[in-house]
């Protein structure tokens, strides 16, 4: 790996830690626990490299611990994904409980 | 060509993750926030086995791995129940780190002729934190589910031991870089990160879990990061600080609700504050108590009540009766409210999904910052569980182990009434104070069942059925 390459990665990687520290400060408290989730869901995107270790060995122990990986981050993808959707169905507004008035964005 | 077209790919990925997460600023948006999380990730792994040269068994296996994880998956997303949420959010943790520690390894392995030093410390790390994560949250998940003793294990020279551990890790990292053809190093550091784990979370009690579930957070979005800095792939760099940063700051919100630094969090084992520090407390003054008609009663009276629920409520699942509470309260009239403090239970937001499950609407949970301003103009506050989070001495007790903690101000409030199941004190073993405020009545019992007989009491069907 070329010296200019790995700076790239590096700005890649201090440019995206600003961009999460910014958008996730805004996240209200009340989200916390779908965050969570939902973070870890995304972070789960390791997938994308152990399907390449997985499709691409032809050794039996590189074949072994991606099969480990490429199971794991699916599990965490799949499950972090319904879960977060799951608890965000349950936060809803008060106005969405009283059948009367109609949905809108108008506040209590 | 085809490579050009792939990084394209991950960079819309790149896009709809960072859309996915400011979506997350409101409750509004939010569910549009995890379908654009969704078809973004769905791109990404398109993409990915776009890439030429996948073997025939490569394809096979890695069907076969997705299709188990599916269905592994699916259960885990849409069984587990809303109470065991906190070790559902650590073990995901720990799946997602074991991902990424199985990867390293076979990395190195098959690469180590081709890596410059830089790669090598970066895979170091990556497996470091990708075994200490992984033992780690098993860990945190094990004590969450009470599988394991949920009290600080402690024992002298502790915080040195872990130090050590974690020194020699780096040594084999830095002694790899020099000396890449030590391969048999690369299984003694994932056994020495797994061991790291497991000691790094045996002295941490069951009251710091928020803290240490979203620092784990961070290091398994870390781990993917060095990951990505491994295989110069930008998605997982970026998706893998996105997700550091966010359990960083989860973990310090976490911190300074408790006044704590993450040092005193990590290395301080809470429970084994001194017991200098806890005051006699039978002097303090008389309790008094009342039973559950003749809180109903006052509370009928009341304008405003303000429920503030912890940990307690949690353990006995009371929030569904919590809610036929808040019902019924407020068909006699009464503005019930929520106060929530950051680390009221288990995990960041903990009492906001309970809660939430049990149909509150989110604008009733005010967070203690929005609420706090407003205690003195309350009639009535009702604490549930909660104990260490509404201790007035957090505030003058200079002795006190949670001194300077912010605290919800119940004790401002018109009246409070205390739902606890003995005059035990809380986690940190702290004599609460507020209990024997002359405006605090103590309804003891079970949170679950106390609030059943008040909902019955407020409604008035106790009377009608003639019990």
């Amino acid at each position: 790996m070329t010296a200019d390459v790995i700076i790239t990665s590096l700005f890649v990687f201090a440019l995206a830690g600003f961009l999460g520290f910014t958008v996730i400060s805004k996240v209200p408290k009340l989200l916390h626990t779908p965050l969570m989730a939902l973070t870890n869901a995304l972070s789960a995107i390791s997938l994308v490299g152990s399907l390449l270790i997985l499709g691409h060995t032809e050794t039996t122990y590189a074949r072994v611990l991606g099969f480990i990986a490429v199971l794991a981050s699916t599990i965490n993808v799949v499950g972090g994904f319904l879960i977060t959707d799951r608890m965000l169905k349950m936060f809803k507004p008060a106005e969405k409980r009283a059948p009367a008035s109609p949905r809108g964005e108008a506040g209590p | 060509m085809r490579e050009n077209l792939i990084q394209l790919a991950y960079l819309v990925a790149v896009i709809g993750f960072g859309l996915s997460l400011y979506w997350m600023n409101s409750a509004k948006t939010a569910r549009r926030g995890v379908l654009a999380g969704e078809i973004a990730f769905a791109i990404a792994i398109v993409a990915t086995l776009a890439y030429p040269g996948v073997t025939g068994t490569g394809w096979v296996l890695i069907i076969i791995a997705i299709a188990i994880g599916t269905a592994i998956g699916i259960p885990l997303g849409l069984k587990v129940p809303m109470t065991a949420m906190p070790e559902r959010i650590a073990l995901s943790h720990a799946f997602g780190a074991l991902a990424v520690a199985c990867v390293g390894v076979a990395h190195y392995f098959l690469d180590w002729e081709h890596f410059g030093k830089f790669e090598i410390a970066v895979i170091g790390i990556e497996i470091l934190l990708g075994g200490l994560v992984f033992t780690g949250s098993l860990m945190a998940a094990g004590k969450l589910h009470e599988m394991l003793p949920q009290r600080p294990i402690l024992f002298a020279g502790q915080n040195y031991a872990n130090f050590a551990l974690i020194g020699v890790g780096l040594a084999i990292v830095a002694f790899l870089m020099f000396n890449p053809d030590q391969t048999w190093l690369i299984p003694v550091l994932a056994c020495l990160a797994l061991l790291i784990g497991v000691a790094l979370i045996v002295p941490i009690g069951g009251a710091d879990m928020p803290t240490v579930i979203a620092l784990l957070n961070s290091y398994a979005g870390l781990s993917a990061a060095a990951l990505g800095l491994v295989l110069n792939n930008k998605l997982l760099i970026v998706a893998g600080a996105l997700d550091g940063t966010a359990g960083l700051i989860l973990a310090i919100i976490m911190c300074r609700a408790m006044n704590r630094s993450f040092r005193n969090v990590l290395f301080g084992a809470f429970g084994a504050v001194d017991e200098t520090a806890v005051e006699g407390g039978g002097d303090q003054g008389q309790v008094r108590s009342a039973s559950t008609d003749e809180a109903a009663e006052i509370m009928k009276m009341a304008r405003s009540v303000v429920i503030v629920p912890g940990y307690g409520m949690a353990v006995a699942q009371a929030q569904h009766k919590v809610r036929e509470l808040a019902d019924t309260l407020e068909a006699e009239g009464v503005d019930v409210k929520f106060a929530i403090h950051p680390v009221a239970g288990r995990m960041p937001g903990h009492m906001n999904v309970l809660l939430a499950e049990a149909n509150v609407p989110y604008e009733k949970l005010l967070d203690m910052d929005e609420i706090n301003a407003d205690f003195p103009q309350v009639d009535v506050v009702l604490v549930l569980g909660a104990n260490d989070v509404v201790n007035p001495s957090a505030r003058h007790v200079k002795t006190s182990p949670i001194y300077g903690m912010p605290i919800l101000n119940v004790d401002q409030a018109q009246c409070i009434m205390v739902v606890k199941r003995s005059m035990r004190s809380g986690f940190a073993g702290i004599e609460n104070e507020l209990f024997f405020n002359p405006k605090t009545l103590m309804v003891f019992g079970d949170a679950k069942q106390v609030v059943s007989e008040l909902t019955l009491d407020v409604s008035g069907q106790r009377d009608a059925i003639g019990l």
